[in-house]
C-alpha cells in the first residue's frame, strides 16, 4: 500500500476531502456573515443558529411533509431566508445607528432562544438524516474511493459560492451592493430602496447559511448544537481571513478545512484548536488578515 | 468615596446578617462570585468600551488552576487562590496581545476564539478530569487558622474578596488610569492623539479584567468545592455579558444587581414555568427549567432593544431628570 509519512494516501485523501467538505461549510458561512457584514455592520452570531434551523427544516420536511432532499435544498433555505427577513424587519432594523456591538448581542440572544427552542422539542440526541438515492454510494477513482455525496456538498458549496462572487462583482444588483456598502445615504438619494436592499442581503446571506445546513444535514446529524460549535470556528476564520473580499472568504474557508482535516491525520488532539492557532499566528504575523485591509 | 461610604457600609452589614436571616449561604456566596465576575467583566465592557466575548476563559482557567494547587499540590488556601488570579492575569496577558491587535467586533470575535481554544484545551487536558472536571477540591484553612469547611466561614472570606476586588475596580475606575480607559471608550483617536500610549491602557485593563475574573472563578472553585467545563464555556461569557447588561454598563452598582438577578432567573425558572403551565394548561412550559437558554436569549433581547442602559443605568437617567425639575 502506497503511504506518505507513514500514513496510507487512501486515509490521506479520505481526510483531505472530509476536510474539504468541512472547508465548503465554513466557506458558505464565512461568505454569508462577511455579505451581511458588508452591508448591515452587523455581525450575526445567529449564522450558526440558522444553519441549524436550515438542515432540521430539511429534516422536517422530510419526516413530517415526505418532501425529498431536493425539494427541501431549495425550500429550506427559502423558509430560513424569510425568517431572517422578520428578524431584520422587527428587530434589527432599530440598532442600526447604534454601536455595532448591540447588533452582535442581539443576534447572540437569537441564538440562545432558536437553539433553546429546537433543544426543547428534540433533545440534545442527532436525528439522522438518510443521503439522498442519487448520491448514496461511492466511485472509485483509481487511486481512492470518493464518496459521492461528499464530492456533491463540496462541488455544490464551490459553485454557490462562486455565483455568489459573481453576483456581487460582476452585475448592476451587486454594483447596488456594493454602493450601500461604501456609502448607503448616496445609494438611497439615487432612487435605490436601501431598507428593502439590507433586508433582503439579510435574508440572502441567511438563506446560504440555511443550504449549507441542508447540505451538511446528511453528513452530520440533525442536532440543535450543531450551529453554535461551528459559528464560532467560522468566526476564526473570518478573522483570518478578513471581510474585505469575498474570494478571500471562500478560500479562506476552504483552506482551513483541508488544514483542519490534515491536523486530524498527524496530530488528532489538535484538530479542534489548529484553526484557533493559526488565528493566533495571523493575527501577530498579519493583523487585517490575509485579505482584509488595515482601517 | 466619603459620601457613599454610609451606603457602602450598610450595604455591608446587610450582606454579613444575610446567613441569619434565612439566606442559604451557598447562594449568596454564588451571587457575590458571578457578582465579581461581572464587575471585572464591566471594568472592559462599561468603562473602557471593549467587548470581551472570552471572560469565561478567564473564569475556568481560574477554576482549574485553584483546584489543581489546592487537591493535587496541596497547597494552602490563600496560595491557591493567589495561582488562580495569576494563571488567568497571564492568559488575560496573553490574549489581550492577541485581541488589542483588532477593535470593535473583530475584538470581540478573536476573544470569542481564544475562549473557545482555551475551552477546548481544558476538554482534553488531563489535570481538568475531561467531562467530570475537577471534583471534591479541598477548601481547607485560612492562614492555618479558620476552617473553611464551615460554610459560615467561608461565606464571610467569599464576602471579604469581593470587597476587595469591588474596591480595586472602583479604586482603578475613579484613579487617572480610570479617566484614560473612559476617554479611550469615547474617543481613541483623540486619546491617541492626545499622547497616550493606547495599547498599553487597553491591555492593562484586560490583564485587570482577566486577573479579577480569575479571582472570581477561584473562588467559585473554594464554594463549590469543584471546576467545571462550564464555567469556561462560550455560553458563559455570554452569561456574564447579560449580568453586566441587565444591571447597566459602565455604573459601579450594576453588575452585582445583573448578577443578583441573573443567578435567581437560574434557579427559579423551573418554578416560573410550572406556574404557568398550572395557569395555562400547556404541558410545555413544564419544561421551561431545563430550558433556561430559551428565557435567558428572550431577556437579552429585550435588553438590547429596549433597556440598553441597564437597571442602574435608567434609575441615574431617571434621577438626572428629575433633579433639575426639582430645582426649578
Amino acid at each position: 500500500m502506497t503511504t506518505l509519512f507513514g500514513i496510507p494516501i487512501q486515509a490521506l485523501l479520505g481526510q483531505l476531502l472530509l476536510g474539504l467538505v468541512n472547508g465548503s461549510f465554513y466557506a458558505m458561512l464565512s461568505l454569508g456573515l462577511a455579505v451581511i457584514f458588508g452591508l448591515l455592520n452587523v455581525i450575526n452570531f445567529a449564522h450558526g443558529a440558522l444553519y441549524m434551523m436550515g438542515a432540521f427544516v430539511a429534516w422536517m420536511g422530510l419526516s413530517y411533509l415526505g418532501l425529498n432532499y431536493w425539494a427541501m435544498l431549495v425550500l429550506a433555505p427559502l423558509a430560513v431566508g424569510a425568517f431572517g427577513i422578520v428578524i431584520e424587519k422587527l428587530l434589527m432594523r432599530h440598532l442600526y445607528k447604534l454601536d455595532h456591538l448591540y447588533g452582535l448581542l442581539l443576534t447572540f440572544g437569537l441564538t440562545l432562544m432558536i437553539e433553546g427552542l429546537f433543544r426543547s422539542f428534540y433533545g440534545v440526541s442527532g436525528q439522522p438524516y438518510p443521503t439522498p438515492q442519487a448520491l448514496t454510494g461511492a466511485t472509485n477513482l483509481g487511486f481512492m474511493v470518493l464518496p459521492n455525496y461528499r464530492a456533491w456538498v463540496v462541488a455544490a458549496s464551490v459553485i454557490v459560492c462562486l455565483a455568489t462572487w459573481y453576483v456581487i462583482e460582476r452585475t448592476r444588483l451587486g454594483a447596488l451592493l456594493r454602493a450601500g456598502t461604501e456609502n448607503p445615504r448616496l445609494v438611497e438619494a439615487f432612487g435605490v430602496n436601501v431598507p428593502r436592499m439590507i433586508s433582503l442581503t439579510y435574508g440572502f446571506g441567511v438563506a446560504l447559511a440555511a443550504f449549507a445546513g441542508v447540505l451538511a444535514a446528511p453528513v452530520l446529524q440533525v442536532s440543535p448544537l450543531m450551529g453554535s460549535n461551528l459559528i464560532i470556528v467560522v468566526f476564526a476564520v473570518v478573522v483570518i481571513g478578513g471581510m474585505g473580499s469575498i474570494l478571500g472568504s471562500i478560500v479562506t474557508g476552504l483552506g482551513l478545512g483541508v488544514i483542519e482535516g490534515f491536523t486530524k491525520v498527524f496530530w488528532p488532539e489538535a484538530s479542534s484548536t489548529v484553526v484557533f492557532i493559526i488565528m493566533a499566528i495571523v493575527l501577530a504575523l498579519r493583523p487585517a488578515g490575509l485579505f482584509g485591509r488595515e482601517k | 468615596m466619603n459620601r457613599q461610604l454610609p451606603a457602602y457600609g450598610l450595604a455591608a452589614v446587610i450582606v454579613a446578617a444575610l446567613p441569619f436571616v434565612g439566606v442559604y449561604p451557598i447562594f449568596a456566596m454564588k451571587v457575590m462570585c458571578y457578582a465579581l465576575f461581572a464587575c471585572a467583566f464591566n471594568l472592559l465592557l462599561g468603562y473602557t468600551g471593549l467587548l470581551s466575548f472570552g471572560h469565561a476563559a478567564f473564569l475556568g482557567s481560574a477554576a482549574y488552576a485553584a483546584g489543581h494547587a489546592l487537591k493535587t499540590w496541596g497547597w494552602p488556601t490563600e496560595l491557591g487562590l493567589l495561582f488562580g488570579v495569576c494563571v488567568a492575569g497571564l492568559l488575560g496577558l496573553a490574549v489581550g496581545l492577541l485581541a488589542i491587535r483588532r477593535s470593535g467586533i473583530y475584538f470581540a470575535m478573536i476573544t470569542l476564539a481564544m475562549a473557545q481554544m482555551v475551552f477546548f484545551f481544558f476538554l482534553q487536558a488531563h489535570f481538568t478530569g475531561g467531562e467530570d472536571g475537577l471534583q471534591r477540591i479541598p477548601r481547607g484553612t485560612l492562614f492555618g487558622i479558620v476552617d473553611l469547611h464551615n460554610d459560615l466561614n467561608l461565606y464571610y472570606l467569599v464576602m471579604a474578596i469581593f470587597a476587595i476586588g469591588y474596591f480595586i475596580i472602583w479604586r482603578a475606575v475613579h484613579s487617572p488610569f480610570g479617566q484614560v480607559l473612559k476617554a479611550l471608550r469615547e474617543n481613541e483617536p483623540r486619546t491617541l492623539s492626545l499622547g497616550y500610549d493606547v495599547d498599553r491602557f487597553k491591555l492593562l485593563a484586560f490583564v485587570l479584567s482577566a486577573a479579577l475574573a480569575g479571582l472570581a472563578g477561584a473562588t467559585k472553585a473554594l464554594v463549590f468545592v469543584s471546576a467545571t467545563l462550564s464555567d469556561a464555556t462560550w455560553q458563559m461569557s455570554g452569561l456574564v455579558i447579560l449580568m453586566t447588561l441587565i444591571g447597566g454598563m459602565g455604573t459601579l452598582t450594576g453588575p452585582i444587581i445583573g448578577a443578583f438577578i441573573v443567578v435567581l432567573l437560574e434557579n427559579k425558572v423551573g418554578d416560573f414555568g410550572r406556574a404557568l403551565a398550572n395557569l395555562t394548561g400547556l404541558d410545555w412550559f413544564m419544561r421551561l427549567g431545563e430550558s433556561v437558554t430559551i428565557v435567558i436569549g428572550l431577556i437579552f433581547v429585550v435588553c438590547v432593544m429596549a433597556f440598553r442602559r441597564g437597571i442602574v443605568g435608567e434609575l441615574a437617567a431617571l434621577k438626572a431628570r428629575r433633579a433639575p425639575a426639582a430645582k426649578a
